[in-house]
């Protein structure tokens, strides 16, 4: 059941978007993203969906991993696309009681599902095709000018790299320990809300103490191989901007003033 | 009486996708209550996996197991009855203790039974006799405590549900020899004094000869074997094969069968060695007098 999680999960390939300097994908998404919200009519997010399509193409994941990504926010789509519908003024679609659907609503709220599926299948697409270790470098080495203002960028990666490395693990922990606390006759499906949150008592505090545990072990790993921080810490893997990483930058950068150009273009939904 | 039956048993993980494997494949078994059975195996060769479906913590994906003759997937809403039958040990079981003091952690299975309270209070204190816990600990933390009586805090746990089938996988795994020695020998007294049927997973072949009667043997998915000690170490060739072992003092016999001593070839156990030896040489010294 836990084991379902997809969301941040590496699918190794050997496509030209995984062969992309990881700094640039996290650069082209963060564009993909400015993109999606600058676009206020049809076209411009047709463009996004378009580029989007072609990312997932040629890095040779499936569409229907983006299925399984939206699944967890499928609430917050439907909720968004509602509220919209309904708060909307204009020209109505049908009445009931006080709530009005309208036209202009319904247009809003299929702009607003557009947008949102883009948002998660892009950011989801960064991740597929990048390893959580590479992406965390590529946040240290593009945050690094932050260092000047005293700020701890390599610590702050360093953090996220543990995070990350531990999800996984911790993950089996927990489905390790509700296996052992339901052979002791454990309830954990039945009950009102109260039962429920206290049958997670017996989880919560061995998982707990485990991580603490792991957490202790790790720093003494660290220390023993004369971790002592991001001063003058070299690495194994330089990483490198190639031709394909400026080419994949202009082709976002086009489609960002092609969305602006469409706004100019095209009248405003709002 | 049959103590655990399971039909053509059978788990799949994650079907119909990429990542699909088969974990347990038909395995039909019958064992007798109050048996004393090992369970072999390597990592990975789905035991673990067979042992869970065994008190209903995993559904087979097709296939039935049998509790005393009931059928425990009839009725999912009961499975927690089964649970309570069939007692499971996991590896390293220290790392699920919770409660504020060791008695109330003990406590927790036999609560969950809805026992009454002199109940409860009664078989806490018979599970930790069992395993050799003082009464001045019982009011302790659980995370006071060292490894060792740790382990014994977490197994008493389950033994305090008296259930009428214990399994335990690898209870002994990272103690020292000691410790190991009276784990298993708390397991045999509890297996003695309540006769119930005991599974015990091990990677020691020397502790199964020593200890079960029959063994069950594990390779690749499949029931390999499940037969007494006697019968499943003769196939000592199969078993180096698929890259399990026999106990040593097993091996030594073998070898000293081939190079032409008159020794027998079933012996397990260094107790068993020993006699075995002795009986050697007293009939070498009389055809030497």
């Amino acid at each position: 059941m836990l084991k379902d999680i997809t969301i941040g999960q590496y699918f190794p390939g050997e496509s030209a978007i995984h062969r992309l300097d990881p700094r640039m994908k996290l650069i082209m998404t963060t564009i993909y993203i400015v993109a999606l919200f600058v676009a206020n009519n049809v076209g411009g997010l047709l463009v996004c969906v378009a580029i989007g399509l072609a990312g997932y193409l040629i890095s040779g994941i499936s569409l229907s991993m983006v299925k399984k990504s939206l699944k967890p926010i499928m609430p917050i789509i439907i909720f968004t696309a509602v509220l919209n519908m309904i708060f909307v003024d204009g020209k109505p679609i049908f009445e009931f009681w006080i709530i009005k659907a309208t036209y202009e609503g319904l247009q809003l709220a299929v702009l607003m599902v557009i947008r949102i599926v883009c948002l998660i299948a892009g950011s989801s697409l960064l991740t597929y095709t990048t390893s959580p270790i590479a992406l965390t470098d590529a946040v240290e080495r593009l945050f690094d000018p932050l260092k000047k203002f005293n700020m701890p960028v390599h610590e702050l990666a360093m953090m996220m790299t543990i995070a990350l490395r531990f999800i996984p693990t911790l993950i089996e922990e927990t489905d390790k320990i509700m296996s052992a606390q339901k052979a002791r006759g454990a309830d954990m499906e039945s009950g009102t809300i109260i039962d429920r949150a206290r049958a997670l008592i017996p989880i919560l505090i061995p998982l707990f103490v485990s991580s603490f545990r792991r957490a202790d072990e790790l720093a003494l790993a660290m220390e023993c191989r004369c971790y002592h921080g991001g001063e003058g810490r070299t690495r194994m893997k330089q990483l490198k901007y190639t031709g394909n990483d400026f080419v994949a930058l202009a082709v976002l950068v086009m489609v960002l003033a092609l969305v602006i150009a469409m706004n100019l273009i095209l009248p405003s939904m709002y | 009486m049959i103590a655990v039956k399971t039909e053509k048993l059978r788990h799949v993980y994650s079907p119909q996708t990429p990542f699909e494997k088969v974990a347990v494949d038909d395995f039909s078994l019958e064992i007798e209550e109050g048996e004393f059975v090992g369970v072999i195996g390597h990592t990975g060769s789905g035991k673990s996996t067979f042992i869970q479906h065994l008190n209903g913590l995993m559904k087979p994906t097709s296939g039935k197991v049998f509790i005393h003759g009931r059928d425990m997937w009839a009725d999912p809403k009961k499975i927690r009855e089964f649970r309570f039958m069939v007692g499971l040990v996991f590896q390293y079981p220290e790392y699920q203790l919770f409660e504020e003091t060791v008695e109330k952690d003990i406590a927790f299975g036999p609560t969950n039974m809805g026992l009454s309270a002199a109940e409860i209070s009664d078989r806490v204190r018979t599970a930790a006799e069992f395993v050799g816990l003082a009464p001045e600990v019982m009011q302790k933390s659980p995370f006071e405590l060292s490894g060792g009586q740790k382990r014994r805090v977490a197994i008493a746990g389950v033994l305090a549900m008296q259930p009428k089938v214990l399994i335990l996988d690898e209870p002994t795994a990272g103690l020292d020899p000691k410790g190991r020695e009276q784990i298993f020998s708390q397991i045999s007294e509890y297996h003695k004094k309540t006769s119930s049927t005991v599974l015990l997973v091990s990677h020691s072949m020397e502790d199964v000869a020593r200890h079960a009667k029959k063994v069950l043997v594990v390779n690749d998915s499949k029931l390999f074997a499940f037969g007494t000690v006697n019968e499943v170490f003769a196939r000592t060739e199969e078993l180096t094969a698929m890259g399990l072992s026999v106990p040593q003092v097993t091996k030594i016999f073998t070898e000293l069968k081939r190079r032409g001593f008159d020794v027998a070839d079933n012996i397990f156990t260094v107790e068993q060695a020993k006699t075995e030896l002795l009986r050697l040489l007293g009939k070498a010294g009389g055809n030497n007098a």
